[in-house]
Parts: C-alpha cells; sequence; structure tokens
C-alpha cells in the first residue's frame, strides 16, 4: 500500500475535519474492507483517520424504532435482541455474510460504505471506470458471472456486494451522518447511487462526512421478514442472488409487502414494483412467482451472468413464501 | 519385523510443535541483515518487454536494489524436470534474463528493500510497458498441437481390438465430452524462500517438496557445485503439488541475495501464486464406452486435449486410470497437448488419475442407467482378471474388497434407481459412487540410521513432510524395523545435507524410504555386530542374527543376543551408524501395481437454484498396509475434501483477452469451508502388498480420484441432470437437459 498517516479520532467533528483537509483521506472503521483494497492499490489514501473507537457504538431500542451507532459491530448487531425479535430479516442478513471473524470487526458504517468485488476494480491495473474514471470498464466484455443485471449503465456493472444493505433497504431506514455542512439525515434509498456515467461516485456522502448511525423507524410487521441467499458455497461467499422481504398478512391476504434484492444490483436493490403487484393478493405461490418476475423485470444480462435473471426470480418467490409461513 | 508401532493411529511427532506455533517454515526463518524481495509481474501474456522504468522505485525508501532483464546476474536454465538427471526445472523460460513474456505473471521484476511494506510499495512504482502479441490460452486457440512421444515411461497411446468398430456395433452405449478447467493448488503456506550466500556457498530455506531438486536447479543456474547449495524445508505448510519443481521465485530470491550482498526473503503474495506457480491444466476429453446387455464392456474409448505451457511439455496423464481398471477386449486411449501462453501447468494431487476418473466414471454410470445395471454391479461384472492393457497379473489387486465394503459402510442398497426417485420435501436426494484409482510408483531413496549408547536411534533422509505426517510414519518404521520403542526413535528430513530422496511425489515417499530405511537397518546388523567382540553374538555372521527388540539377537537361539546400546557401551562407543541406497526394483514391470478405492457420495440438490450440498461421503479404499491409521485416515479426509471443491467450487477463471487470472484469491478461487464438507468416513481393506516395501501403498493422492465422479452422479441421481463439466455450478447445472 502507499504510505499512509494514521490518527485516532477523539470525536466525530474533529474527524470530519482532519478527512475534509486532506482530499485523500479516508474513515477507517474496522479496516476488513479498506485495508484490502489499499494493498490491492485499489484504493489510494494518504490519512486513516481512525472512527471505531468513537463512542457511536450503541443500538438503542425505543418505541419509534431502533438507532444503531455507525460502530456497531456486524455481529453485535446480529445478535442484539431486539433485532433478532423485531427485524429478523436484518439479523440473517447479516450472518449470511463474511464469515464470523470479518464480522467481529466490520462496523455498520463501513458495511454501509463497502464497495464492489468487482475483480478488475480490485486488481488496480485493469481499465475500470470506478477506479480511474473514463478509463473504461473491462467488465462489459470481461469475466462478469458475478455481475449486476440491474441498474447497470454502459459505464459500470459491478454489482453493491453488502448483504445488511438489502436488508436496510426494506426497512425504511435513515442514515444519520455529521459532515462539513453540519448534520443530516439521508434516506436509504437515496444513499446508494446508480452508476450511471460516474460509477465512481457511490454514495450521497461528501468528503469527509461521517456516518453516525442507522435509524430503523418501528416497523411491526417486519417481524414477519426473512433474507434469503443463494451462493456455490455454503458459507463464506458473496451472494449470488439475495432476497430481503417482509410481509404483512392479514385474513388471509397480503397488506402490505418489502423486497429487496441482492447480488443482482448496482446498488441494494428495492423491487417497488413487485411490491405493489402483491398488496391484496392471496400469498400463494402463483403469486409469489409474479413478485419474482416483476422484480426482475428491467435485467440486462452480460456474457457470464444471465442464470441471475431467474436465479434471483426463485429466490424472491422462495423467500417470501418462507416469511408467509413465519408465524405473524 | 513385528509390526508394533505400524500401523498404530499415533500422534504426529511434530504435531504439538505446530500446534504451538513453535515449528519453523520457511518463510519464519530470519538472518541478521536480512532484506525482502517483492515481484513485479508480466501483465499481458506474450509479448516483449519494451522499457522498464525504475527510477521511481530505486529513490523510494528503503529500497537497496531494482533488478531487471537489463541489470540481472546471467543464470543458466537447467534441464526441465522429467530427464534423465533429478532436477526441479518448472520451465525453460530464461526468467529476468529476457526481455520476452510467456505469460501473466511472469517475473520481470524484483524490487530489494529493507521492509516487506517498503518493497511492496516500491515494486507497485516500477513502470513496465510491452510490444503485445496474440497469445493462446483456451484448449481451442491456435497453440501448437503434439501427441507425446511417450508419457513418463508409458506409451501415449495404447489400443487393443478394434475400439470404434466395436462402439459402432453396440447399441448400448455412451459416447460423450467432458471438461475439467485449470485448478490451483492453494496450499495454505505461500511459496517462500529465504537465501544467504557465504562466499561461494548458498544455503536456501525453501517451501519445497523436492530439496535435492532445488539444489540442483541452483547449481546450474548459479554455476556451483551441488555441494555448495544447501536446501533446506523440514516443514512445508501443504504442498499438493504446486511446491514439486522451482518456480521462479525460488531462483530469484538467491539472485537477488547475490545482488544486494545481504540475505533476502521473497515471499509470493498469494495472486502471484496464481502468477508463476502453473496450477493443473484445462482438459477435454472424450469417453466413449459400449456394453452388452449384461454389462460386459464391449468398447472403451478415452482420447483428449490437455494444456501445456509454451516453456514445458507437461503432459496429464488422464488416460491412465482407463489402462488399467476394467476388463474390455476394445479398448482405445490417446491424448495430445496444447501448448498455451499461460504459466507453465504442472502436477496438481493425482495429476491425471483425477481429471481421468471423472470422465471414466462419469461415462461409466452414464452407461450403467442404459443398461438398467446398478453402477456396483457394473463394477464387478467388468473386474479384469489381469491387466487389461498390460496383460501383467495383479500384485494385489482388491478393488471389489474396497467396492464392497464402502457400499455396505454406506448403505447402498438404500438407493433406488431411478433418476429423482428419492427426493426430501423439496429437496432433491441422490446416491452415487465411483472408482478411485493411483498407481503404485517406487523411487530411489536413501537414509541413514545411527544407534545411540543410550537406546535411541536418528534415521535420516532428505525427504519432506507437507503434512501428510511423513515424520510420524517413518518414525512408526523406524522404530519397528529397530524394535524400538517409538519414542526411543527419532526422523531427520527435508535438508539436502541429509541422504538422498525424491521428489514427494506421485504418492511414492513412504514406501521410497521405507525401503532405504530398512536397507539402511540392514546395513547397521553388520556394522554392530563387528562390535559386538564378546558376549553371546561373538563371531556371529551377519546372517544368524536377527534385528530385534533394540538391539540383535542369535536366529538360532532367540532368546539370545545384546541391545545395541550394550554392545556400543562395551566397545566403548557413543554411536554407530549405517546408510542405504536404494532402487527401485524391477515389481513394477513384472506386475500391475495400483492402489484402489470406491467413493460414495450423497447430495441434496435445491431444484430451483442448482445448488448442490454434499450431505455424506464415504470412501473405502485398497491401499496395501496402512501405516499410520490417524494420519492416514487425514489423507483420504483431505483428497476427498480437494475432490469436493473440483466437483463443486473450484475453477481458475482467465480473462480470455489479457490472460489475467481474475478470481486469484481465496474470497473469489472457491474452496471447501466447513459448511460445504459433511461427515466423511474412510476405510481400507488394510492387506499388505506382497510386493512393496512394509507392505504399504502411497495415499496421498487416491483420496481425491473418483470424488468429482461420485459427485456429478450422485448429482444427475438426485435430478436427472448430467453435467459433464466441473464445477457444478448453478448455471451449468440448471442449463443441464434433463432425463427422467
Ligand atoms: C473475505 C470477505 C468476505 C466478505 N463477505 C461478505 C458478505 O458475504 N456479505 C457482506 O455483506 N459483506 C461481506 N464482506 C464485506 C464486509 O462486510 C465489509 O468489509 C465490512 O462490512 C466493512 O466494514 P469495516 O468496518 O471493516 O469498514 P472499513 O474497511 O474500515 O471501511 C470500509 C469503507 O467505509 C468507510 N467508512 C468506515 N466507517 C465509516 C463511517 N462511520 N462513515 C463513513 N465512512 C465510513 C471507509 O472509509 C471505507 O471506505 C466480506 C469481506 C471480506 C474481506
Ligand atoms: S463493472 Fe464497474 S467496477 Fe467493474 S470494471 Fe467496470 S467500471 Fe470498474
Amino acid at each position: 500500500m502507499t504510505p499512509f498517516d494514521y490518527v485516532r479520532a477523539d470525536g466525530p467533528d474533529a474527524a470530519v475535519k482532519q478527512v475534509v483537509a486532506r482530499p485523500t483521506a479516508a474513515f477507517l472503521g474496522g479496516g476488513t474492507g479498506l485495508i484490502d483494497l489499499m494493498k490491492l492499490y485499489a484504493e489510494r489514501h494518504d490519512l486513516l483517520v481512525d472512527v471505531s473507537r468513537l463512542p457511536m457504538d450503541k443500538v438503542e431500542a425505543t418505541e419509534k424504532g431502533v438507532r444503531i451507532g455507525a460502530n456497531v459491530r456486524n455481529s453485535d448487531l446480529a445478535y442484539h435482541a431486539a433485532i433478532r425479535t423485531r427485524f429478523p430479516v436484518l439479523s440473517e442478513a447479516l450472518l449470511s455474510g463474511a464469515s464470523p471473524q470479518l464480522r467481529n470487526m466490520a462496523t455498520v458504517g463501513g458495511n454501509l460504505m463497502q464497495r464492489t468485488r468487482c475483480p478488475y476494480f480490485r486488481d488496480g491495473h485493469s481499465a475500470c471506470n470506478k477506479r480511474v474514471p473514463k478509463s473504461g470498464c473491462a467488465a462489459l466484455d470481461g469475466v462478469n458471472r458475478g455481475h449486476a443485471v440491474l441498474g447497470t449503465s454502459d459505464h459500470c456493472i459491478a454489482t453493491h456486494p453488502s448483504d445488511l444493505c438489502v436488508a436496510l433497504a426494506i426497512l425504511d431506514a435513515t442514515v444519520r451522518t455529521t459532515g462539513p455542512k453540519g448534520e443530516r439525515t439521508i434516506p436509504f434509498a437515496d444513499f446508494h447511487r446508480l452508476p450511471g456515467d460516474t460509477p465512481d461516485r457511490e454514495t450521497a456522502l461528501d468528503h469527509g462526512e461521517l456516518i453516525t448511525a442507522v435509524d430503523l423507524p418501528a416497523l411491526p410487521w417486519a417481524t414477519r421478514s426473512h433474507y434469503l441467499k443463494v451462493r456455490d458455497r455454503a458459507s463464506y461467499e458473496f451472494a449470488l442472488t439475495s432476497a430481503a422481504v417482509a410481509l404483512e398478512i392479514a385474513d388471509g391476504v397480503i397488506k402490505q409487502a418489502r423486497i429487496a434484492l441482492g447480488g443482482v444490483g448496482t446498488k441494494p436493490w428495492r423491487a417497488a414494483e413487485a411490491e405493489k403487484a402483491l398488496v391484496g393478493k392471496k400469498p400463494t405461490p402463483e403469486a409469489f412467482a409474479a413478485a419474482g418476475d416483476a422484480a426482475l423485470a428491467g435485467a440486462v444480462p452480460r456474457q457470464h451472468n444471465a442464470f441471475k435473471i431467474p436465479l434471483a426470480k426463485r429466490t424472491v418467490a422462495r423467500a417470501l413464501a418462507a416469511a408467509a409461513a413465519m408465524p405473524g | 519385523m513385528s509390526t508394533t508401532a505400524v500401523g498404530k493411529p499415533m500422534d504426529r511427532v511434530d504435531g504439538r510443535l505446530k500446534v504451538t506455533g513453535a515449528a519453523r517454515y520457511a518463510a519464519e526463518h530470519d538472518y541478521p541483515n536480512l532484506a525482502h524481495a517483492v515481484l513485479v509481474t508480466s501483465t499481458i501474456s506474450k509479448g516483449t518487454i519494451a522499457e522498464v522504468v525504475t527510477a521511481a522505485a530505486v529513490k523510494a525508501r528503503g529500497v537497496a536494489a531494482v533488478v531487471t532483464h537489463k541489470n540481472a546476474p546471467k543464470m543458466k536454465v537447467p534441464e526441465p524436470f522429467g530427464g534423465e538427471k533429478p532436477s526441479a526445472g518448472s520451465t525453460t523460460a530464461p526468467v529476468l534474463n529476457t526481455d520476452q513474456v510467456f505469460w501473466f505473471g511472469q517475473p520481470v521484476a524484483i524490487v530489494i528493500a529493507e521492509t516487506l511494506e517498503q518493497a511492496r510499495h516500491a515494486a507497485q512504482l516500477v513502470r513496465v510497458t510491452y510490444q503485445e502479441q496474440p497469445a493462446n490460452l483456451t484448449l481451442d486457440s491456435a497453440g501448437k498441437v503434439t501427441t507425446p512421444k511417450k508419457i513418463m515411461t508409458e506409451a501415449t497411446t495404447v489400443e487393443i481390438g478394434h475400439a470404434e468398430r466395436a462402439l459402432k456395433a453396440a447399441t448400448l452405449k455412451v459416447d460423450a465430452v467432458y471438461e475439467t478447467p485449470q485448478f490451483n493448488h492453494n496450499a495454505i503456506e505461500l511459496h517462500a524462500t529465504v537465501a544467504a550466500w557465504d562466499g561461494g556457498k548458498l544455503t536456501v530455506h525453501d517451501t519445497a517438496q523436492f530439496v535435492f531438486g532445488v539444489q540442483a536447479d541452483l547449481a546450474t543456474r548459479f554455476g556451483l557445485k551441488p555441494a555448495d547449495v544447501r536446501a533446506l524445508a523440514p516443514l512445508v505448510g501443504g504442498g499438493f503439488g504446486g511446491k514439486g519443481v522451482a518456480w521462479p521465485s525460488t531462483y530469484l530470491a538467491p539472485l537477488a541475495a547475490k545482488v544486494v550482498g545481504r540475505p533476502v526473503k521473497l515471499v509470493l503474495a498469494r495472486d502471484q501464486i496464481y502468477g508463476c506457480v502453473g496450477g493443473r491444466p484445462p482438459i477435454r476429453q472424450r469417453v466413449a464406452v459400449a456394453a452388452d446387455k449384461d454389462g460386459k464392456l464391449t468398447a472403451l474409448i478415452q482420447a483428449g486435449r490437455s494444456a501445456t505451457g509454451t516453456t514445458n511439455q507437461f503432459v496429464e496423464q488422464f488416460t491412465f486410470p482407463a489402462r488399467h481398471l476394467y476388463a474390455c477386449p476394445n479398448i482405445y486411449l490417446t491424448q495430445e497437448t496444447i501448448a498455451l501462453d499461460t504459466c507453465p501447468p504442472t502436477f496438481m494431487r493425482a495429476p491425471g488419475e483425477c481429471p481421468g476418473t471423472f470422465a471414466l466414471e462419469s461415462a461409466l454410470d452414464e452407461l450403467s442407467y442404459q443398461l438398467k445395471i446398478d453402477p456396483v454391479r457394473l463394477r464387478q461384472i467388468n473386474e479384469p482378471d489381469k491387466d487389461p492393457t498390460t496383460g501383467a497379473p495383479f500384485s494385489n489387486r482388491k478393488y471389489q474388497e474396497a467396492l464392497a465394503l464402502g457400499a455396505e459402510k454406506f448403505g447402498w442398497n438404500r438407493r433406488t434407481p431411478e433418476p429423482r426417485s428419492m427426493a426430501d420435501g423439496r429437496m432433491l436426494v441422490g446416491l452415487g459412487m465411483a472408482t478411485a484409482t493411483y498407481p503404485v510408483y517406487r523411487m530411489p531413496g536413501s537414509a541413514r540410521v545411527a544407534v545411540s549408547a543410550d537406546g535411541t536411534a536418528v534415521v535420516q533422509s532428505g525427504c519432506h513432510e507437507m503434512g501428510m505426517g511423513t515424520a510420524t510414519a517413518q518414525t512408526q518404521i523406524a522404530a519397528d524395523l529397530l524394535g524400538l520403542p517409538v519414542e526411543k526413535v527419532r526422523f531427520e528430513l527435508g535438508d539436502t545435507n541429509l541422504p538422498f530422496a525424491m521428489v514427494a511425489g506421485g504418492s511414492s515417499q513412504t514406501i521410497s524410504v521405507a525401503a532405504a530405511v530398512s536397507a539402511a537397518v540392514a546395513e547397521l546388523k553388520g556394522v554392530v555386530l563387528k562390535l559386538a567382540t564378546a558376549g553371546p553374538l561373538e563371531g556371529l555372521k551377519p546372517a544368524a542374527v536377527a534385528v530385534r527388540d533394540g538391539g540383535l539377537y542369535r536366529t538360532d537361539d532367540p532368546a539370545s543376543g545384546e541391545s545395541f546400546a550394550s554392545i556400543l557401551q562395551r566397545a566403548g562407543r557413543k554411536s554407530a551408524e549405517a546408510k542405504a541406497e536404494v532402487m527401485p526394483g524391477a515389481e513394477m514391470q513384472k506386475w500391475s501395481m495400483h492402489s484402489y478405492g470406491a467413493q460414495f457420495c450423497e447430495v441434496r440438490v435445491d431444484p430451483d437454484f442448482g445448488t448442490v450440498r454434499v450431505v455424506r461421503f464415504v470412501g473405502a479404499f485398497d491401499v496395501g498396509r496402512v501405516m499410520n491409521a490417524k494420519t492416514a485416515r487425514s489423507q483420504f479426509l483431505g483428497g476427498i475434501t480437494m475432490g469436493l471443491g473440483m466437483a463443486l467450487l473450484e475453477e481458475t477463471h482467465r480473462d480470455g483477452r489479457t490472460g489475467r487470472i481474475v478470481n486469484a484469491d481465496l474470497a473469489e478461487y472457491m474452496v471447501p469451508v466447513h459448511a460445504d464438507v459433511p461427515a466423511i468416513e474412510a476405510y481400507w481393506v488394510g492387506d499388505p502388498d506382497p510386493h512393496t516395501p512394509m507392505g504399504a501403498h502411497g495415499i496421498g493422492e487416491i483420496g481425491i480420484t473418483g470424488v468429482a465422479a461420485a459427485v456429478a452422479n450422485a448429482v444427475y441421481h438426485a435430478t436427472g441432470r448430467r453435467v459433464r463439466r466441473v464445477p457444478i455450478t448453478p448455471e451449468r447445472l440448471l442449463a443441464a437437459p434433463r432425463d427422467g
């Protein structure tokens, strides 16, 4: 990696100042993603500001919802009693990701900001618009089995790799930040950006803007929620396809539905049309299959990833069926 | 010899060292003033280096030197592996003495610095530009196709009867193409070399499966006498064939050390191992089998193409299993290679037998459905009474016993024959089996045995421990040969200062070294007897004396004799030693000598997702007498686990435009994790082979053979979908046409 300075931040404001002052500085959370990318020269930073010890490490459950500090470790969040009972999808998504060792280190803030596994991005030298704007995209006609089929552009087809974010996408989360322009909240749907012609710009954050927490509003029917992840290996692999779903069912009819997909989108992929299609329907396999079809309606495959389209449809349908079978 | 220790599940003699971290591996060796080297590797597959700009790297903090083809001292390229003399030549490419690029990942510069971090950083500052040429990267490319003159010592083509004619005449037959991709070894220990010069003498601590090969390689390259090169590798953290020859890092470390005049450590990064250590080549094979309605084979054809490098000639002997397994009057076997501009491929656990059994055993399974004959039964029907292609008698073939043992332990009889007939709820359940096989190879070996007046013994041979338990098994063998308790025996290995041993490969090490130890003990008898100038042994000839119970005893009066310690003490000697060198005998020409096994597997397949999970695995083996029940079991479990990776997960993905391997790390090149590996059971027949040292066979490789076919066959049984290309990924399974 490029030689860099390291400082441990005293507080959120100081951290923001330190990063803002250096154009290539970065916050350091658990380091499980950032350090790898620096070793690979996919990212270069001359300053790391360690925010992992700032006191943003609590999960506070209230009547109105849950506030999750940006420094809460993935494993602590997954096993938090309120999360497990009120938002099972979140706990399941976290526990399906990475390995126990990585989850013990990885923070919520870092997970939201994690970058794609696209090998051409990570190798540090292939053409990649995300790493070097306007340099091209080696994945378009390269090995693209892992790449996205939703939200892609001619400039980038990289998959957003997070499991946690797929669950957050159906929970109406908001991201709390503090930055050079002060504090703000960002609706989760606006947090990650589509690649368009600027795939290097991945989130709504400004340089030096620090995630402090993620808020989840109370969603009583999220007790009936589920995360399903499909992959080659039984563990320790990013999703080929995944689905986060929640269902409100009353009198044998779906009142509300939430669906988001992982492994197939350039950002955590909320499937609003598919959700709408379920409302008022009976929770049947046919309805769930139709929701799967609707969720993948705009999918665009490349050479090696066309299989993800039927696979994702079935993943959605299966996840919905599993949620429907849960006690409401 | 009484087998007191041999066969017991003895704990590893180096187990405590390993689990406490006290064991020292190559990269853990340190020297005063040690510098660190990092390689810069090519980013094209074929062409010429136009320019290497090193100015920024040279100026970077801590950098001692930057070596490129412009300033590297000249090295002589040794003969490649497989020639007359023991050699560890991996490739004939004159790496770092040429501006030619032969493959993506070829070293083109070395940066040497005070610390690893400084060297890595500076390596990244080296700018290399190329004149690129089109490269041949696939089995269908324009690479040079060759039918090798021989494969090892065997004929490339074997023809018995008229196989094509018999195939044409048959109605019950299978004729299909099977593919295996490139695989890479992925030993956990990264390839590493620590090199130190002392005047004209060189010492290397290397991650080697063949220290004497490394010694010969370095001696040639640097113009030294072999005796002036010492290579050490007493402990290696996994090899699987990937450390069997000297890959460039092994000689670039001493080269770097020479340039900077300091000891140098060079550890490859994981992606560099994909880049400059060959893997298992991609292979495409046609297998055609036909049988009469009773299941007797009437035709057997196996023919195909494997990749080799442009700078080596590596032939993956995938037609070997078919030469020995089944009786058939019409057999045609042949293979060819295509030279690709890739890092030259090399041996990987059971080269040949592993991909060969995938194709052959898949085809037999396909045939079993045509015949409506149980797959186990089909293999019983076609048991030969002599080697089907050489005509030689079998030394001690116990395949049918292994097959029966495995079928019984697995509960094969609960399998219902129809595909898709064993569902469990939504999940499809399948049971599959395949034959495993691996030849018995023996190589030259030598050993020294010394007994001491304190009642202990030291046994030495420059062989290798890469996790298989070499020192443990050889301690047991030596202890029984000497009649000493294992605690009194120490086995030393992995050093060219010790007696010569060959590469730890071909599953040959155990018996090759055991034969040498046995011969050295026989020598020792005479040496010690000469010292017995008084007492019950006085004046006896060696033939009248046996080695037993830690001493020498009269054969005519077994109660009469004396311990080594007592003889030595009386003679006023601290110790006595003897050395022996043993060449393999003619047994391999006389007998058909192989190990056999039967692999049984149960899978559960999600029909919607195409995901396959192996839930049970049983392997039963005929491998002669087992030397250590514990380490043997570990070898089988390891082989089977690696086979599961081949069947379902592993594949080296190469970008077809550049030749770059895009999944060169353990997150993306998928090996099985714990959750993918079910409870594996390993059994063995245990019948000693009368024609091998100790009655043993090597067991390091047979475990992986047949596994991929057993899985593919179980997947077919579960789903009615035949996947003829591994790994069986969800997309391949869902795309395969469905029968039944
Ligand atoms: C082998 C491997 C397998 C994995 N498998 C999975 C998987 O299956 N599913 C999955 O979802 N994830 C997986 N991950 C990714 C893992 O979840 C992320 O690496 C992790 O969540 C990142 O968190 P961190 O705290 O370590 O972040 P860091 O590595 O410290 O930082 C990551 C990024 O976030 C930024 N950042 C950190 N904290 C903040 C903050 N408070 N505000 C603003 N920016 C911040 C950093 O600047 C950096 O850009 C895997 C990772 C590895 C290495
Ligand atoms: S898909 Fe995106 S990240 Fe990957 S190479 Fe193309 S631009 Fe880069």
